[in-house]
């Protein structure tokens, strides 16, 4: 017995409660990648090239888009939980008959979606600088979406641990603003020492971003499938372990 | 009638705190029943744990016979929880709130009865306002119509009018009366004792954790509370020695005597005429819960 009517309804207010909001949510993000991009650009443009030919601005686009992707989605599903935690307004997802299976992948889809928005969002307005072309878009669609899912995930686990916002701005800024910045979104990692080349293989972010980008360009710093399976792996242990959060109902329902 | 909440030998512990200790009673359908105790007696959790918002340690509790763990998505729909604590969801509409709410419960196109709602609690001008520019009361208001989108047959209000205004106080009791007539299950916990003596058909205490009494709110006024006798007499003259066990002191100048029954004014009368005393004033009160709810708290202190 499932309550599928439930779920959607925790999806569909989950995207409302973004889109509302969507000046914040949506167009400040799109605002501050085209700021990365101008100044970036300006400065390298002339100066660095990637993978043989390609233009610096040209390979920084999709590594902006999919890093506003993923902080995106992780800021959805961490900001709700915790604004309705410190509200006690979460006591009206918590007690109707939704199952934390329905909790979890209404919460995760929402964040996913938000981060596409914004990634569409980004790509539309940095685009012109240096059209990257898109050579698979269903590496790209597909990176974008299961990143968006991890990012999600792990947005619920820091919005049901923390209990006031520093502690999540904390989970923010001192894991995923690094794991996201250090992963190659502004540069390639060949250009880096071996030993930082061997550590990035260990971000599972570097691969959600190599994949993204083989998907414009036909070329990656690994396989486009070693990166799926790495990314694969990512989101079902993070998967596994927010639905055992929330199969205990830690912090949630005690 | 059968059982709308049965609760077992219910047990939650918080650290090293026990919210609850071992906690049993039964509900039956059509009941307005009233769970009592001061702050931190266990009544939010007793109810929290009811409605599944936290999990007992031990003992089982049951909705209509099912099983709110086990079988709790049945258990969830029939069973409204109106919150304490003043909360919402500032970004949408009254209508859009209720709509959401109904959407979780797995019920679509419920805007007919969302507007009987909605017009009951007097709340329809603000069907289409923001959630964030309401008044305290109409919040409050709002809590209850979320509590009743998916129309459970028990609801439980868990201090409801707490800081809400007269007016808002008498039209929600009207209203939750109404529901209990037509065969709602009503669970109400307050503060306000007269609500609760006003309202209630039975009565749980709660004390540290374990249920102190539990009986029908007549039997736990005969039990615990008296008529009072206020008499002040004339030229401020003491009380005759006759009635010294049935004083509970002076207030203002006004003797206070607690009565065991009704036989009791012939004999004060007695006693004062025999004295050679003159009433000024007097008054016959009867029993109150706050009485009796403050000698079951006492009793149970005592006891532990």
């Amino acid at each position: 017995m499932s309550n599928l009517l439930g779920f959607r309804t925790l999806l569909m207010k989950e995207v409302l409660r973004f889109w509302k909001v969507s000046f914040q949510t949506v167009a400040a993000p799109v605002v501050t990648a085209l700021l990365y991009l101008l100044i970036f650009s300006h400065v390298l443009d002339e100066h660095v090239q990637v993978y043989g030919q390609i233009r610096y601005t040209a390979f920084l686009i999709p590594g902006l888009v999919m890093m506003s992707v993923l902080q995106n989605a992780f800021a959805n599903s961490s900001s709700s939980l915790i604004q309705s935690k410190v509200t006690g307004s979460l006591v009206f997802v918590l007690l109707p008959p939704i199952s934390y299976l329905e909790f979890f992948a209404a919460y995760v889809l929402a964040a996913a979606a938000r981060g596409v928005v914004v990634g569409i969002g980004v790509l539309s307005v940095t685009f012109w600088f240096a059209p990257p072309g898109m050579v698979s878009p269903l590496w790209v669609l597909t990176f974008a979406v299961l990143g968006g899912a991890i990012m999600g995930a792990l947005g619920v686990v820091a919005g049901i641990w923390a209990e006031k916002f520093d502690q999540l701005a904390g989970f923010q800024n001192f894991l995923i603003l690094p794991l996201t910045m250090l992963s190659g979104v502004f540069y390639s990692i060949h250009s880096l020492p071996p030993f930082w080349q061997q550590v990035s293989h260990f971000n599972p972010v570097f691969y959600m971003i190599d994949g993204f980008r083989y998907g414009f360009f036909g070329v990656s710093d690994v396989a486009p499938q070693v990166s799926l399976a790495v990314v694969t792996i990512a989101f079902a242990i993070v998967t596994v372990f927010t639905l055992a959060l929330l199969q205990r109902g830690y912090k949630l329902r005690n | 009638m059968g059982v709308a909440v049965s609760i077992q030998h219910v047990e939650k512990h918080f650290g090293a705190l026990k919210a609850l200790d071992g906690v049993s009673l039964e509900i039956a359908e059509g009941e307005f029943f009233g769970l009592l105790g001061p702050n931190g007696a266990g009544k939010t959790t007793l109810i929290s744990c009811l409605a599944g918002l936290a999990r007992p340690d031990a003992g089982k509790l049951t909705v209509l016979n099912r099983d709110v763990v086990a079988d709790y998505r049945d258990a969830r729909r029939l069973l409204g929880v109106v919150p304490q604590e003043l909360v919402f969801d500032p970004f949408f509409t009254v209508r859009e709130t209720l709509s959401i709410q109904s959407g979780y419960f797995g019920i679509r196109n419920n805007d007919a009865w969302i507007d009987e709602i909605l017009a009951n609690l007097d709340l329809t001008d603000k069907a289409d306002t923001n959630m964030r520019r309401l008044s305290g009361g109409m919040k409050r208001r709002v809590l209850v119509a979320q509590a009743l989108v998916h129309r459970p047959p028990v609801i439980v209000l868990d201090e409801p009018t707490a800081g809400v205004d007269v007016e808002l106080r008498q039209g929600l009791w009207q209203f939750v009366r109404r529901l209990n007539a037509e065969g709602h299950t009503i669970i109400l916990t307050t503060h306000y004792l007269e609500e609760a003596e006003a309202l209630c058909g039975r009565i749980a205490m709660l004390q540290r954790g374990k249920i102190v009494a539990l009986d029908s709110t007549r039997n736990l006024l005969q039990e615990f509370s008296r008529h009072t006798l206020s008499l002040r007499l004339v030229g401020g003259a003491a009380l005759p020695p006759a009635l010294a066990a049935l004083s509970n002191g002076q207030v203002e100048g006004t003797w206070q005597l607690r009565l065991p029954d009704f036989s009791a004014v012939e004999q004060v009368l007695a006693a004062l005429r025999e004295a050679g005393v003159a009433i000024e004033d007097m008054r016959l009160s009867p029993p109150d819960l706050e009485e009796a709810f403050v000698r079951v708290m006492q009793r149970g202190r005592a006891q532990q």
